[in-house]
């Protein structure tokens, strides 16, 4: 574009101001990624709920448990398309701090129930081979070092207190960039099996996820599942995946407020630095805005100029600020094991990109007006 | 001139009283240099308070010369289970001090239900405490607010002050709905701020019936005659062989509990701060070199009177640390002015329920920001002031 | 050459214009009921003691300003009575500036600078350097076409100017006080190069000076004082 040398000239004027200024904005939009990964972490597992599954726990809390048999009855409810079960298992593998989810479940429906997670045929067929099988997600089998055929030690404060060994016959990925793929799931008929041991638990499970044959229909479904259990013993309450995520991450904290506001306090701080810059910049050029005038450059001809400086900043800092957190957002968690999904969504990155467009247009609009509100005659004496 | 230390003073006065009287000409960018650092204060206080207060709510739950006794290898009490036989052997140890009506020890039991969250409207947990006679004495600070406290062997339930900010409907006179029980609430209690506020306490005979746990329980807390009572205290129970527990000091029980949430808030909030703080050197870098570009002639003129390279270097200094620390404390300030005391309430990955803490804007986080911006003020002066340091003098008296 | 029709009678018509200054709350009259015209290929020089209103008149005959009475005529077209924008483009088209301080942008080498009116037209990136080549060579600084400015001497940031102010091959070409900022010898080259463009290519030239030894050259001096005009110098 034939304006490039004038553009590019202006910003190589000052060679340190322009880098300061850049590494301000890189820094902003660094910062700006890495509170993006972090709110995904936190909160991200409500995008990626299925829109035809339901959750159905205790009506007391989650923590209480349901009978076995309750499967049976709600596949016989209309609307339902299947039905499956999981239990929380609470074990610790060496350490507390190495939390990570393990939950008995019964092996093929359970993967039919979840199809985001994606584990290869042959290691379904060694995990209904292997009734001490388990297997688990890539995040965590990369993070301790596991290998198929490796023993898992587990031990369970809840159930049985004692240290359970399970076969790691399989390990799983997500389809999908955020699925969650730090869990560990092995045969509830094993589970079942050992824990008659133990008076405790004996029948009940954790909670179940059913899938709906419309999706919507799905309110409708949650009444009906939790009707057939009302006035028993154990009273469900069946809610929508994404509402009992949603639900979960609001007991976080409202993580997303937060966020918005450390957001809003960086590009506040950077609108102003940035922006005061451009105008000082702009002042030490009035003379030269002047000649461009003269020499018959129009009004908005030097609007544009101005607003495609301060835009080609902030794009280039930008830029490379989105580029450089994408980089370390790829390493993953940087907090060593709190925050198992980091990553960056391909909509945060557009976000940024738009936003560092909005702070040049921003920082450029109120040079860029005074610049042509300039009288001619005036600009050329101030030279 | 003269030298010496004094004249060397003066001059270090004159430069920065120069430096500071030609401010209002550069305004705007010594604004916009100020907000930034006021701004990286504002967040590192900000957020950092959020962890010292998650953290003060727990700590203020621990009195020194209190225990709880889990089950051997449970790090909480929802995982942990004692039996009534165990629970009166651990009231009968060593240490345990006692008053006219026996030993200072409550059994405890500890489940969770659901309630409406008041600020999302979505269900969250909260704990239900089953607990025994001695339970207001084995705790420091509890005392009740409002109504009166339950009556033994009845459904009643007394909320904690936290818990009722937190959740919807927990008033004097309202009714918890659990399963097929009522739960009438008859008061409100406060414990200083601790952990115990977040919680809904009751009988733990009535909550064992209602709860089909038969005569079993999953903590004691007991005080002890001294802190220094623990060790034998202790001893003594994990050396019986009938006892299969686990005994810590109250304090280091919630401080364990905290350091999960509160080592994540702090790495996430250090790095974020620490990011921004990078920025506020870039942004206060080029305030400063723009101010000494602009006070060229000045700074050669004085120069060439005799005023030294070293009174220059560090006046300029001096007047970039002025700025950022002023820049600092107002953040700081405003940081203690809207988030000191805000109330709010998040998850405790150890219980899975509801703790209700407030933001705490304590003096160290204070001091700890106005470090940061003296910092960034010293880095952002430094370049520009030894340049000015370095101008060639008789070049510098002829630019225009 | 120009391609326009060709315009019949004198290339400046100032009529009757009145041009007044606020300075607080005073009105000053700069110039007051001031006439002038130039013909086609004329080479006019203003001269007149400081505060007499000579750039004023300058700005009023180049456009970048309008009366406050008063018509202004370029080739017959009425640009007193042009909005901003049209004045602009009117600019663009019809006027080339050389300034006392050259007013180069310190960014640009010396042939970008003169390609800058250019850039306002619709000639292709080949096109515009053919004629930014042609402007260097008239002004004798072909050689010197990708230096910066501040590595010219006084003397060729002028040049630069002047093929700055040629590279449209404008009408009119207006020169306020293009010798102020240069010794003797400088001074004369630009003069020499001023009176070749005039004479050879019979660009019609109206310079602000008060220099009498650059007023010399042009073919006919008028004198301003107080805001009027004369053909006499101050008594």
């Amino acid at each position: 574009m034939k304006y490039a040398h004038l553009i590019w000239g202006n910003l190589l004027r000052k060679k340190l101001r322009t880098s300061l200024t850049l590494l301000s904005i890189l820094v902003a939009f660094i910062l700006f990624g890495l509170l993006c990964a972090i709110k995904q972490a936190l909160v991200g597992a409500v995008g990626l709920a299925g829109a035809d599954r339901l959750i159905v726990r205790h009506k007391v809390s989650i923590i209480q448990l349901l009978p076995e048999n309750y499967q049976a009855r709600m596949l016989r409810l209309p609307g339902v398309e299947l039905a499956v079960h999981q239990t929380w298992f609470g074990g610790i593998y060496q350490d507390p701090r190495n939390f990570f989810m393990q939950c008995p479940v019964v092996p093929v429906e359970y993967m039919a129930m979840f199809p985001e997670f994606i584990l290869p045929p042959e290691q379904l067929q060694a995990w209904l081979a292997t009734r001490t099988g388990a297997i688990v997600g890539r995040n965590t089998a990369q993070r301790f070092g596991w290998k198929i055929g490796d023993k898992i030690p587990i031990m369970s404060p809840i159930w049985g207190r004692r240290t359970w060994e399970f076969d790691l016959v399989g390990i799983f990925d997500g389809r999908d960039k955020g699925t969650d793929t730090t869990a560990m799931f092995f045969r509830y008929d094993y589970f079942d099996e050992v824990r008659q041991t133990q008076n405790f638990g004996k029948g009940l499970v954790g909670w179940y996820t059913i899938r709906v044959k419309d999706p919507a229909r799905a309110a409708e479904v949650a009444r009906l599942v939790d009707q057939e259990f009302e006035n028993s013993p154990a009273e469900t309450k069946t809610e929508p995946e994404g509402a009992f995520v949603q639900a979960w991450a609001n007991q976080i904290g409202n993580i997303a407020l937060i966020v918005a506001g450390i957001l809003g306090a960086v590009f506040f701080t950077i609108l102003l630095v940035t922006g005061s810059t451009m105008s000082q910049a702009v002042r030490e050029r009035i003379g030269e805005l002047g000649v461009l005038k003269a020499i018959g450059f129009s009004n908005g001809q030097v609007l544009g100029l101005v607003l495609a400086e301060s835009c080609l900043l902030s794009l280039l800092g930008g830029g490379l600020g989105l580029g450089l957190a994408w980089l370390f957002i790829a390493r993953g968690d940087p907090t060593g094991g709190l925050l198992p999904l980091f990553y960056f969504r391909g909509q945060d990155l557009f976000t940024g990109a738009g936003l560092a467009v909005a702070l040049g247009l921003a920082t450029g609009a109120f040079p860029a007006l005074q610049a042509t509100r300039l009288r001619v005659a005036d600009a050329l004496r101030r030279m | 001139m003269q030298s010496g230390p004094l004249n060397w003073l003066a001059q270090l006065a004159a430069v920065t009283r120069f430096g500071l009287m030609s401010l209002p000409q550069r305004r705007g960018s010594v604004a916009a240099t100020v907000f930034g650092i006021a701004g990286v204060v504002l967040v590192l206080v900000g957020v950092l308070s959020i962890a010292s207060g998650f953290r003060r709510a727990l700590v203020a739950s621990g009195a020194p010369d209190a225990a709880i006794v889990l089950r051997s290898g449970a790090d909480s009490e929802m995982v942990s289970g004692l039996s009534r036989e165990d629970t009166r052997l651990i009231a009968e140890a060593p240490g345990v001090a006692r008053n006219a009506q026996g030993a200072l020890a409550s059994a405890e039991l500890f489940v969770i239900i659901n309630l409406p969250k008041r600020s999302t409207g979505t269900d969250a947990n909260v704990p239900l405490r089953g607990v025994e006679a001695a339970a207001l004495r084995v705790r420091d600070h509890v005392a009740l607010v409002a109504g009166r406290t339950f009556e033994w062997g009845r459904n009643e339930v007394l909320v904690g002050v936290g818990a009722a900010r937190e959740f919807a409907g927990l008033e004097v006179g309202n009714t918890i709905r659990v399963g097929r029980e009522s739960w009438p609430i008859v008061g409100i209690f406060a414990a200083n701020g601790g952990v115990a506020e977040s919680e809904i306490w009751t009988d733990a005979k009535v909550l064992q019936g209602a709860y089909n746990r038969g005569d079993s329980f999953q903590s004691v807390y007991a005080r002890l005659v001294s802190p220094g009572a623990f060790r034998d205290f202790k001893d003594a129970l994990t050396a019986n062989p009938q006892l299969n527990v686990k005994v810590v000091r109250q304090a280091d029980y919630y401080a364990d509990q905290s350091e999960t949430v509160s080592r994540l808030i702090t790495t996430l909030g250090v790095m974020i701060a620490g990011l921004m703080a990078v920025g506020a050197v870039f942004g206060a870098l080029n305030t400063m070199y723009s101010s000494v570009a602009a006070r060229t002639r000045e700074i050669a003129t004085l120069r060439a009177l005799g005023f030294g390279r070293g009174a220059i270097v560090v006046a300029l200094m001096l007047e970039s640390t002025l700025l950022a620390v002023g820049g600092g404390s107002a953040g700081g300030a405003l940081a203690y002015v809207a988030f000191n005391n805000f109330h709010a309430a998040t998850m405790n990955w150890q219980s899975f329920s509801q703790v209700a803490f407030a933001f705490a804007v304590t003096p160290h986080l204070l001091v700890q920001g106005v470090i940061w911006a003296t910092g960034i003020g010293l880095v952002g002066g430094l370049f520009p002031a030894l340049r000015a340091a370095r101008l060639p003098i008789a070049s510098a008296l002829r630019e225009l | 050459m120009s391609n326009e029709p060709e315009h019949r009678g004198p290339l400046v018509q100032v009529a009757g214009v009145t041009k007044m200054f606020h300075r607080g709350s005073e009105d000053i009259p700069v110039l007051s009921e001031l006439s002038l015209e130039v013909a086609r290929g004329e080479f006019l020089a203003l001269m007149g003691p400081s505060g007499s209103g000579k750039s004023t008149l300058l700005n009023l005959i180049g456009g970048l300003d309008r009366p406050t009475q008063g018509t202004v005529a370029i080739a017959g077209d009425r640009i007193d009575a042009l909005s901003d924008r049209q004045l602009a483009a009117w600019r663009a088209r019809h006027v080339g500036f050389v300034f006392q301080l050259y007013n180069l942008i310190p960014v640009l080498t010396a042939e970008r600078n003169v390609e800058l009116p250019l850039l306002l037209t619709h000639l292709t990136k080949a096109q515009r350097r053919s004629h930014v080549a042609t402007a260097l060579a008239i002004v004798g600084l072909s050689h010197r076409a990708d230096h910066y400015p501040r590595t010219l001497s006084g003397g060729e940031q002028q040049r630069v100017g002047i093929a700055r102010g040629i590279v449209t091959d404008p009408t009119l070409l207006l020169c306020d006080e293009p010798t102020g900022d240069l010794d003797r010898k400088a001074g004369d080259e630009i003069l020499n190069l001023l009176q070749g463009l005039n004479r050879e290519q019979g660009k019609t030239i109206v310079m602000v000076t008060h220099d009498p030894h650059a007023s010399a050259r042009a073919s006919r001096t008028v004198y301003l004082n107080k805001g009027q005009l004369s053909t006499e110098p101050e008594a």
